[in-house]
């Protein structure tokens, strides 16, 4: 469904993100991405969701490959896919509701289907008392679960999260990772980059972990978790520049 | 139709940000709709100066009148020549009398020569024109003398000379401080709602998509803001017209061209800011 062949990217000024990625992803699997700040996560979920393109190397998504995309694809493969971020991206001046309207209409979508498709969404993630109140009457917890809505609202076959509980307190994180989990237990794929290494630790899922842009560890390919998580991994928050957002 | 109705609803959650984008291309639009009226009024009366260029021709007083006629019909069929009359020894008198005003007593009868007024085509009063039809009338035999106002019409010409060259220059430049006052006000409507853009993308939205209530949007504003700038041109004119002097303004075609110019600076600009942006985030 998702690989990622010797893919490596280079920017002009800060040098070398990623060097010889090679991984894939299974329908309905869950990946953490983890590493340190600068180390690729970010760059690497770029590249999934085709907003930046590898210097080298093949990302291949859904029968959309790097090598030969073109706008049109990249925009039907987004609508199949769900992109959520740490600063969730909600427009201020529009309800919970409307924002994850916004999504479903500017894809074209049919008017009929729209309302029963947003309150579906918002009753998936446990907000349908709240469709009507603006970003700023929620919690940041509210405010990143409205924004999962909106990435559910298509129904991806995939969900992409930069470090979705980045900006939340300890109790917002469980539910929005709880939240994540049953998404994936319905059959969603989730690759979610994240900082967070007792959410790593808890959950027995599959973990790739990078440094300087390169794979340091892979669970799928050597499966001695015990071995990385006993011990705390170590954060660099020296950012090399190469991480964009 | 859903592109339009998302243009509406952007403008009318930004009423102040758009009401500002009509006026700020409004007063562009004013000040290049002014430079374009003082220029229609001096072509005008640099026009009407224009059809004065005349070229006279006195006659021997021993010229009979069926050569005269003879050599009027002739000339009335120069390419350039767009009348001939003949003004009498009687009726240049008169006309000098009435010239002169208070001088008019110091004429006398018979002292003016009977003449051949040629007045040309419009276009075809250059300098060097005016002279080729002087020295063709010259040849005839009974012509003493041409007259054309040789270093008068050399002026004229060279006024008009620079009156077109810096007309072009000035609206050049006019048309530019437009365009591009145009494009910063539509690029600060990209730039207010660039958070909006990049969710639409993020979610799967084409960039025609995109781009297309941008493109409704700068032509809505394109042909207000041209509207209201020819409102203001128009007041301008009367003030003009009212307490200065007398003023010719836009014909019917100037006015669309006018109006259908602000749509397509509007939409150009939009273009432009848009997908600027697009390729950008």
């Amino acid at each position: 469904m998702i690989r990622l062949t010797e893919v490596a990217k280079e920017y002009p000024r800060s040098g070398i993100a990623l060097a010889h990625i090679s991984f894939q992803v299974k329908k309905g699997e869950f990946v953490f991405l983890t590493g340190p700040s600068g180390s690729g996560k970010t760059t690497i979920l770029k590249l999934l969701y085709m907003d930046d393109r590898p210097s080298q190397g093949e990302v291949w998504i859904n029968g959309v490959s790097s090598k030969n995309a073109s706008g049109g694809d990249i925009s039907r493969l987004r609508r199949r896919i769900g992109i959520v971020f740490q600063d969730f991206r909600l427009l201020e001046d529009r309800s919970a509701e409307a924002n994850i309207r916004f999504a479903l209409e500017v894809t074209g979508a049919p008017k009929a289907t729209i309302r029963s498709k947003v309150a579906r969404v918002l009753t998936q993630v446990g907000l349908a008392s709240k469709a009507t109140s603006f970003p700023r009457e929620l919690s940041g917890g509210e405010q990143q679960r409205v924004a999962i809505a909106r990435a559910l609202i298509n129904d991806p076959f995939v969900l992409i999260a930069d470090e979705p509980t980045g900006n939340l307190d300890e109790r917002a994180t469980r539910s929005v990772f709880k939240l994540l989990r049953d998404i994936n237990a319905s059959g969603t794929a989730v690759i979610m980059a994240t900082h967070d290494l007792d959410l790593v630790r808890r959950s027995n899922y599959r973990t790739i972990e990078l440094n300087h842009g390169r794979i340091v560890f892979d669970s799928a390919e050597s499966p001695a978790p015990a071995r990385r998580f006993d011990e705390p991994l170590e954060i660099h928050d020296t950012p090399t520049g190469t991480e964009s957002i | 139709m859903r592109s339009a109705r998302e243009a509406l609803t952007a403008s009318r959650r930004a009423p102040l940000l758009s009401a500002l984008g009509v006026i700020t291309i409004a007063f562009s639009l004013f000040a290049f709709g002014l430079f374009g009226l003082v220029a229609i009024n001096i072509r005008k009366a640099l026009d009407q100066v224009e059809e004065r260029v005349e070229v006279r021709a006195f006659l021997s007083d021993s010229t009979d009148i069926e050569s005269v006629a003879a050599a009027m019909k002739d000339i009335g069929e120069f390419p350039e020549v767009n009348r001939v009359d003949y003004v009498s020894k009687e009726q240049a008198l008169e006309r000098a009398r009435r010239e002169m005003g208070e001088f008019a007593d110091v004429f006398e009868a018979g002292v003016l020569p009977a003449s051949i007024e040629v007045h040309l085509r419009p276009g075809q009063r250059s300098p060097v024109v005016v002279k080729s039809v002087a020295d063709k009338i010259k040849t005839y035999h009974f012509v003493d003398d041409v007259r054309y106002g040789e270093e008068w019409v050399e002026k004229l010409y060279r006024l008009r000379n620079i009156a077109t060259v810096a007309g072009i220059a000035l609206g050049v430049a006019f048309a530019a401080v437009a365009v591009i006052i145009i494009g910063a006000t539509i690029r600060m409507t990209v730039l207010a709602r660039a958070k909006e853009i990049t969710i639409m993308r993020l979610v799967g939205a084409t960039d025609m998509f995109i781009r297309l209530p941008f493109l409704i949007d700068g032509l809505v504003k394109g042909v207000l803001g041209g509207l209201l700038a020819l409102l203001f041109v128009w007041i301008a004119n009367r003030v003009v017209n009212e307490y200065f002097i007398q003023t010719i303004f836009f014909n019917r075609d100037l006015i669309f061209v006018g109006v259908v110019g602000g749509a397509l600076m509007g939409v150009l600009g939009s273009l432009v800011s848009v997908g600027r942006h697009l390729r950008r985030v």
